[in-house]
């Protein structure tokens, strides 16, 4: 869903700017607290695959394609602070030198692709940690729930944006109904693709993932009790 | 659920499984337009898309100027992409991150 230059008019783009700079300097500071000498590393691969993962549109019927967006699958790997930072950066390489989206678009590419998709993503997520069992087995279906609702919200938070800012006369409706109805599929994809890497992740390194680590210590924590 | 990987083979594994997406399987990409830029035909507004500043660069569209073969074309510049990406984020990640107790550089 990247938005080209000319979609949105000059006011829209610069207030998607404002709420993109505010958001990556709220991440900046957050980012701190979920990186350490082991998650640095990981958070640079996770943004990289990102990046990789998204040159892969896959169809979607009717001439249609979707590819991932990866917001919730890297706030689940890497914290949703770090989250935004890696799709900041993949914004600005496929914008910078790549021409996928536009430059006056950025700010809306970052606030779409980068916030809102991390926001909607780890917040389902970790509703859904909290009221399912305390087991690392529950790390990915959540994430692709996660993952699954966040590609809709997306593409009605540019509805919204274009029914301010859009610069063609054309009717809302239709374009929130053909945007919710394209990205619930496009979902649904990123859904299936958000669970098998956190579930591959799981695999073999549940540690390295931000969001299974409270399951992780909850069980370390028992072992622990249980010796004493 | 012991940990069998150690971190520096994750991220080679991690690295490697990056460079197949971006340098191989992105050739088998779906070329039909993405949702928004259907949707956009479709009602109507994508005629307001204007062209990026940025779309004479030599890897715009991710497709590599000069690079005739199309399979090489896309390749290279999901490879470059990759190198770009991995520097600037893990570069980005590193400086920023939490300095514990143990590390020993103060840098």
């Amino acid at each position: 869903m990247h938005v080209p230059d000319g979609f949105l008019d000059a006011p829209t783009s610069v207030a998607t700017g404002v709420v993109a700079a505010a958001g990556v300097a709220l991440a900046l500071r957050g980012a701190r607290r979920e990186l350490d000498d082991r998650a640095a590393p990981m958070a640079g691969l996770v943004a990289t695959f990102v990046f990789a993962a998204q040159m892969i549109n896959f169809p979607v019927g009717a001439g249609t394609s979707g590819h991932l967006m990866g917001g919730a699958l890297a706030a689940v790997l890497v914290g949703p602070w770090s989250a935004v930072l890696c799709l900041t950066v993949v914004l600005l390489v496929q914008a910078l030198l790549m021409a996928d989206g536009g430059i006056t678009a950025l700010g809306t590419n970052i606030t779409l692709i980068g916030i809102v998709t991390v926001a909607v993503g780890w917040l389902v997520f970790v509703g859904l940690r909290a009221v399912l069992p305390k087991r690392a087995a529950v790390v990915a279906p959540a994430a692709a729930v996660g993952a699954l609702l966040s590609v809709p919200v997306a593409a009605t938070v540019f509805t919204l944006l274009f029914s301010v800012g859009g610069t063609a006369p054309v009717d809302l409706a239709t374009v929130l109904t053909a945007m919710l109805a394209w990205h619930t599929v496009i979902g649904v994809g990123e859904a299936v693709v958000t669970g098998l890497v956190v579930a591959s992740v799981i695999a073999v390194r549940p540690d390295l993932v931000h969001g299974a680590r409270p399951l992780l210590q909850h069980r370390e924590l028992e072992i622990r009790t249980a010796v004493a | 659920m012991t940990a069998k990987l150690s971190t520096r083979a994750f991220l080679g594994i991690g690295l490697l499984v990056v460079l197949l997406v971006a340098g191989v399987a992105s050739y088998y990409a779906s070329a039909h337009p993405d949702g928004l830029e259907y949707v956009a035909e479709r009602t109507g507004f994508l005629d307001s898309a204007e062209d990026s500043p940025t779309s004479d660069s030599p890897l715009a569209d991710y497709q590599t100027r000069g690079v005739g073969d199309e399979r090489a074309s896309v390749a290279v510049a999901g490879v470059v992409g990759v190198g770009v990406m991995a520097l600037v984020s893990t570069g980005l990640f590193w400086l920023i991150r939490r300095r514990g107790p143990n590390a020993s550089d103060g840098a």
